[in-house]
C-alpha cells in the first residue's frame, strides 16, 4: 500500500473532527472522499499534508509503510505528498517561476539531486503549462496575486504537474469553477495519472467525478467513513442526497 | 544648553552673511530661527510627538558642516542611483556637487537648479514659494531647517509639460558629516496639467552620528500630477527628521511613497492640503526596522475642499527591539463634502521585543463624507506558511519569502518600475539572503 490511514483521530482546539478513519490507497488508484459540509473531509486532506492547526490524537498515517506523523509539511512534500488547496494563498512579489523553482529544487535537494538552472526550469514549466492550458505570462506573475478563482485552481494543478508527487490530494478543487474550467482542471489531473501515482479527490459534489473517474468512493459523516464503494456510489449520492447516508449512519 | 549652541551657530551663520542673497532671505531665516528658539525641540508631552522622544537629538550638539573638499566619487554613490541615466542633483553633506550631478534627460523647458543658483537668478519666484507650503508655526524642525537654509534643489515644471523620466535628488553624507546637522531643502512647483516624478534619496555612506533635517515643499497647480518618493537609507547611527508638504490645487494628483530602512531615530512628516475640489492624494509607505531603530511616520491629509479622494497605506516590518510608529491624521473641513478617505496601517512583527504604536486620527466637520481607517498588527499567517511548506519549502525559507512578500506588496504601489524593482530587490536580500545563502 502506498498510503495507509489507521484509526486516525484528529482535533482542532480540543474539538474532535476525525473520529477514527481507516483507509488504504494503493499505487495508481484514485479515491474520492465525499461528504456533507463539516463531515471532516477537508480536515482529513490537511492532516495528511501536516497542517499545524490539527492535533492528531490517535492512530497513524503511513506512506510506503513508514509513519509520517512526526514529519513537517515540507518533509512530507519531499516524500511525495502534494495538497492542492481549496483556497490557494496569494504571495505578492514572488513570481510563480521563482516560487516553483524554489520548491522544485528543495525536492531535488532532498533526493540528493543537483539544483536545476533557471533556463532549464523555464522550459520544464512551459511544457507543464500546456497541461492546464495556462497563459505562459502567468509564470512571471506573483503567485496567485489577483488571480481569478479558476486561475488559482489551475495554478494548483500546474504546481502538481511540476512537482510530480507520489500522492496528490485535491481539496475541493472543483469549488468555484465553471464547467469549462472544471473540464480543463480535470483533464490536467487525468493526464498526470500514472501507475505509480495515487490521487485522493475531496469533493462535495459528484460532477468532478464525471471527469476524474474514481476507483473508490468513501463517504465521510461526522468524522467517520459511513460508506465505501465504487464509482456508482457517487452517482447514487447525487441522486439520493447525503440524507440517505446520514440516516444509514444513525441506524 | 544646545539651544544656546544653535543660537551661537545662527549668529555666526548670519555674520558670515549666511551667504549673500536677496534681502528677504535673512528676514525669513531670522523669523524661522526665532520661531524655533521660542518653542525648542518638541517633547513627548506634545501630542504630535507622543510616541517619539527626540531627546537624543535635543541633547546633542550638532555643528553646521563647513564646505570641504569631498572624497565622495561616482563609484561610492553608484549603488544608490537606481538608473544612472536619470537626471540627478547630488548633494554631499548638504553641498551641491556639480561633478556628481547630471541633467542629461530633461526637456528643455524644465527648470532644475540648485537653490543657490535660483536665489541669484529667480529671487522673486523663490520669495513667493519658499516657506509658503512648509509652514514653520507648528513644526520646530521645519523652522530649524528654514533658519539654516542654504542649498537645495529647485524644480520648476511649466504648464502642460510631461517629464517622462524621474528626477533624482540624492543627499549623501560621509564621514565629514560626523556630529553635524545638514538641512536639505527641496522646492517643486508643477504647473497646470504638468507631470513629474521626483525621487529623493537620503544615504549615509559612513556609520556616523549625523543629523539630517530636511524639508520638501511641493506645489501642484490645476490638474498637475506629482509622484514623490522618499528613500531614507541613512546609516543606523544617524538621526533623521524630514517633512514633505504639498499644496494641491483643483484636480491635481499627488502620490507620495516613503521608504525608510535607515537611521537610529527617524521621523517623516508627510503632509498634504487638498485646497481645491477634485484632488487625489495617495500616501503610501514602507519601513523595515531592526536592532534598536525607531521610525515614526506622521501623515496629515487636510481635506479643505469638496470631492477629493485620499488613500493611505503604510506597512512596517519590525524585528529585534525596533519601534515603529504610525500616526495618520485626516482633517475634513466643513466645506469638504463628498470627501472619500481611506487609511490603513499594517505591521508585521518578527520579534517579541519589537514595539508598534499606530494611531489614526480623524477629525471630520463635514456631514456627507466617507472616511475609514484600519490597522493590523501581527505575525506571519500560519496558513500561508503551511502553503509554502506543503510545497517542500523549508520553514525558514518560507518565513523569509512571506516576509519579503509583505514588503513587496507595499512597494507594488510605486509606479516607476526600476525604483520598485530596486527596492524589492533590497527587501528580498534583506530577508532572504540569510536563508538562501
Amino acid at each position: 500500500m502506498m498510503l495507509e490511514i489507521k484509526d486516525l483521530h484528529a482535533s482542532v482546539s480540543d474539538t474532535e473532527i476525525l473520529k477514527g478513519i481507516t483507509l488504504s490507497v494503493a499505487s495508481g488508484s484514485v479515491h474520492a472522499i465525499m461528504g456533507p459540509n463539516g463531515s471532516g473531509k477537508s480536515t482529513l486532506a490537511q492532516v495528511v499534508a501536516g497542517h499545524p492547526s490539527y492535533e492528531v490524537t490517535g492512530g497513524d498515517i503511513l506512506l510506503d509503510g513508514e509513519s509520517i506523523l512526526e514529519l513537517e509539511p515540507d518533509e512530507r512534500a519531499q516524500k511525495g505528498i502534494f495538497l492542492a488547496f481549496q483556497y490557494p494563498v496569494e504571495i505578492p512579489g514572488v513570481t510563480n517561476a521563482y516560487f516553483l523553482r524554489s520548491a522544485y529544487n528543495e525536492l531535488r535537494k532532498a533526493r540528493g539531486q543537483e539544483e536545476i538552472d533557471p533556463m532549464e526550469f523555464l522550459d520544464l514549466m512551459t511544457e507543464k503549462l500546456k497541461l492546464v492550458d495556462m497563459d505562459p505570462a502567468m509564470v512571471h506573475r506573483a503567485v496567485n496575486a489577483g488571480f481569478s478563482g479558476g486561475e488559482k485552481k489551475r495554478n494548483e494543478i500546474l504546481q502538481m504537474a511540476v512537482l510530480e508527487p507520489k500522492l496528490a490530494i485535491l481539496d475541493e478543487t472543483d469549488s468555484g469553477l465553471d464547467i469549462d474550467a472544471l473540464r480543463v482542471v480535470a483533464e490536467g489531473v487525468n493526464k498526470l495519472r500514472r501507475p505509480d501515482r495515487s490521487t485522493i479527490v475531496v469533493t462535495h459534489y459528484q460532477r468532478l467525478l464525471n471527469y476524474v473517474v474514481p476507483d473508490f468512493v468513501h463517504v465521510l459523516v461526522d468524522g467517520r467513513i459511513a460508506r465505501s464503494g465504487g464509482k456508482e456510489l457517487a452517482l447514487e449520492l447525487e441522486e439520493r442526497g447525503y440524507d440517505w447516508v446520514l440516516e444509514g449512519a444513525v441506524a | 544648553m544646545t539651544l544656546a549652541s544653535y543660537r551661537d551657530q545662527f549668529a555666526a551663520f548670519t555674520d558670515n552673511g549666511g551667504r549673500a542673497g536677496p534681502a528677504w532671505l535673512p528676514a525669513l531665516r531670522r523669523r524661522a530661527f526665532d520661531r524655533f528658539a521660542a518653542t525648542g525641540f518638541p517633547t513627548t508631552r506634545d501630542e504630535d510627538w507622543h510616541y517619539t522622544s527626540v531627546s537624543p537629538i535635543a541633547e546633542s550638539t550638532f555643528r553646521l558642516v563647513r564646505p570641504a573638499a569631498s572624497s565622495v566619487d561616482l563609484s561610492a554613490i553608484a549603488p544608490y542611483l537606481i538608473n544612472p541615466s536619470w537626471s540627478r542633483l547630488v548633494f554631499v553633506n548638504g553641498r551641491f556637487s556639480r561633478e556628481l550631478s547630471t541633467f542629461a534627460e530633461l526637456p528643455a523647458e524644465v527648470d532644475v537648479t540648485t537653490l543657490d543658483d535660483a536665489l541669484r537668478t529667480d529671487a522673486a519666484y523663490l520669495e513667493s514659494q519658499l516657506g509658503e507650503h512648509a509652514r514653520i508655526d507648528h513644526n520646530p524642525f521645519a523652522a530649524l531647517n528654514t533658519a539654516f537654509v542654504t542649498d537645495g534643489a529647485v524644480v520648476r515644471i511649466p504648464a502642460d509639460c510631461v517629464v517622462e523620466k524621474p528626477i533624482h535628488v540624492l543627499w549623501v553624507s560621509d564621514a565629514a558629516a560626523a556630529d553635524a546637522i545638514v538641512c536639505p531643502r527641496v522646492l517643486v512647483t508643477a504647473g497646470r496639467h504638468s507631470r513629474v516624478s521626483i525621487i529623493e534619496s537620503f544615504v549615509g555612506l559612513a556609520p556616523e552620528r549625523s543629523f539630517t533635517n530636511s524639508v520638501t515643499e511641493i506645489r501642484l497647480d490645476d490638474g498637475a500630477r506629482v509622484d514623490h518618493h522618499r528613500i531614507q537609507r541613512e546609516s543606523t547611527d544617524a538621526f533623521h527628521v524630514g517633512t514633505v508638504q504639498a499644496t494641491q490645487r483643483r484636480n491635481s494628483v499627488f502620490h507620495s511613497f516613503s521608504f525608510a530602512a535607515g537611521a537610529r531615530l527617524s521621523r517623516a512628516n508627510i503632509y498634504t492640503t487638498l485646497a481645491e475640489p477634485g484632488c487625489e492624494a495617495r500616501l503610501n509607505g514602507l519601513y523595515l526596522l531592526s536592532g534598536r531603530q525607531h521610525c515614526d511616520h506622521q501623515t496629515y491629509v487636510h481635506h479643505a475642499a469638496e470631492l477629493c479622494v485620499s488613500r493611505e497605506m503604510y506597512k512596517g516590518i519590525l524585528d529585534d527591539e525596533s519601534h515603529g510608529v504610525f500616526n495618520g491624521k485626516v482633517l475634513v473641513d466643513a466645506v469638504a463634502q463628498k470627501t472619500d478617505g481611506k487609511q490603513t496601517n499594517h505591521t508585521l512583527l518578527l520579534s517579541d521585543r519589537a514595539r508598534v504604536d499606530t494611531k489614526p486620527q480623524l477629525e471630520i466637520f463635514a456631514d456627507d463624507v466617507r472616511c475609514t481607517h484600519g490597522a493590523t498588527v501581527g505575525r506571519l499567517d500560519e496558513t500561508a506558511l503551511f502553503y509554502l511548506k506543503s510545497r517542500g519549502i523549508h520553514r525558514d525559507t518560507a518565513r523569509a519569502l512571506l516576509t519579503y512578500a509583505f514588503a513587496a506588496e507595499a512597494l507594488g504601489e510605486i509606479e516607476i518600475d526600476e525604483l520598485r524593482d530596486a527596492l524589492q530587490a533590497l527587501a528580498f536580500e534583506r530577508y532572504n539572503d540569510s536563508v538562501l545563502g
